[in-house]
């Protein structure tokens, strides 16, 4: 199928746009930063916006739908829809590096290596996100949302969040 | 005429959506906030993976059944779920015994699932066996604690673990339904996962101080639709807006 210069242009615009929408309860991160953003195409004349859940019940992809569509509708970009893929799934290595530094300045231990079999059974070192110290302990494995764990810095004393490797 | 992909997807989304239904009534009464929060959290991932696994099922069973339709409009006898989950909660000994034991044997099963040939399946499979390795690791902690920690506490994380012990061989069965669709590589034997399913439970209640119990007679009907008295109740609740208000949306 071969694509006129202006689907081109429409298509890069809108992934310009769906870029920018924000995850709801992270919220200084964008969808694209958090690799829940996977593509957009042109599809029949038709705005075609691929993303991914982090987690199977993530119950922010509801409103991420909703924001999408908002964001290009207003951008007037036309007809759009969203498509939803599950596959290949989606791993904490989706968060771009500027996402995780982003994460750790609002005050969440981005996950510390590449997520891998083996992160699933063994106990994270985790740098707290405020002072950088390393002497940190997990207080709950789940945390305010599903991606997340509570942890605690026993230097500086401050509860914080850390982003599950996955 | 029945389409054996539509009854096995059945199974396995409606196995998710009961035990994450179970999970989703303790929100609020957790034993400590964390565990409320635990709880919840465990709840959202089964019913995330139930509404994948409904999406699929409505897809290839051909009447025009969506994922709302499937969950809120079966009555019980409809329902393809093990006993195991549709078990109530108990105290939290029993639900996180019910877990353990499930859990324990989605991981690994999830695990094969992620090399199944249909590759709507392999996808709900691979994002399901992460979740899942955080509900086994979990649980055995907990089972852990409690069976090796008081001696009230022990004797009931005992006492879980010999109830539902009979529901658990339900787990391991693969009748005609499954048979052509394994031999396709498109569903995954239970049977062979036994063993490592047992190493897992044997490993976690020898560490808690638990006694394995001896294996026995097992309850069996879940998966053709011959229900405990429970589900009727549980579905009373997670039916209960869509019975009254038929179509109701906000």
């Amino acid at each position: 199928m071969t694509q006129t210069a202006s689907e081109v242009d429409r298509a890069n615009r809108a992934w310009d746009v769906a870029a920018q929408v924000l995850d709801p309860e992270i919220p200084v991160l964008t969808i694209a930063d958090l690799g829940v953003l996977r593509g957009v195409q042109m599809v029949d004349g038709v705005v075609e916006v691929t993303i991914t859940p982090t987690y199977s019940g993530c119950p922010a992809m509801a409103a991420i739908r909703l924001d999408l569509m908002a964001a290009l509708d207003a951008a007037g970009l036309g007809e759009a829809r969203i498509r939803m893929v599950l596959a290949p799934a989606w791993t904490t290595d989706w968060i771009s590096a500027a996402g995780k530094a982003k994460l750790r300045a609002y005050g969440i231990a981005p996950p510390p290596r590449p997520a891998g079999k083996a992160a699933l059974f063994s106990m994270d070192t985790v740098a707290c996100p405020r002072c950088g110290s390393a002497e940190t302990e997990r207080l709950a494995e789940f945390g305010s949302t599903p991606c997340k764990a509570l942890w605690r810095c026993t230097r500086c004393r401050e509860p914080f969040d850390y982003f599950k490797c996955l | 005429m029945t389409v054996p992909l539509f009854d096995y997807v059945l199974r396995l989304a409606d196995n998710a959506l009961v035990l994450g239904h179970r999970l989703s009534e303790w929100c609020g009464h957790g034993p400590v906030l964390e565990e409320d929060l635990a709880l919840a959290n465990m709840a959202l991932d089964l019913i995330g993976q139930s509404r994948s696994l409904y999406d699929y099922a409505g897809e290839v069973g051909g009447r025009g059944h969506d994922e709302d339709a499937l969950a809120y409009l079966r009555d019980v006898a409809s329902y393809r779920n093990v006993l195991l989950v549709e078990q109530p909660n108990g105290d939290f000994a029993c639900t996180m015994a019910r877990q353990f034991f499930y859990s324990a044997f989605m991981h690994p099963y999830w695990q094969a699932m992620a090399a199944s040939s249909d590759p709507a399946l392999a996808a709900i499979a691979e994002k399901s066996v992460k979740e899942v390795a955080y509900h086994v690791r979990h649980t055995s902690e907990w089972a852990i604690r409690l069976g090796d920690g008081t001696e009230e506490s022990h004797r009931r994380m005992q006492a879980a673990v010999d109830e539902l012990w009979p529901y658990t061989g339900e787990l391991f069965e693969a009748d005609a339904i499954e048979a052509a669709l394994i031999e396709a590589g498109i569903a995954t034997d239970p049977r062979p996962l036994e063993g490592a399913w047992r190493a897992t439970v044997a490993n976690v209640l020898k560490t808690a101080t638990l006694t394995l119990p001896a294996t026995g007679w097992m309850q069996t009907g879940g998966r053709v639709g011959r229900h405990s008295e429970h589900l009727g109740h549980l579905l009373a609740d997670l039916q209960y807006m869509q019975r009254a208000y038929p179509g109701a949306a906000w």
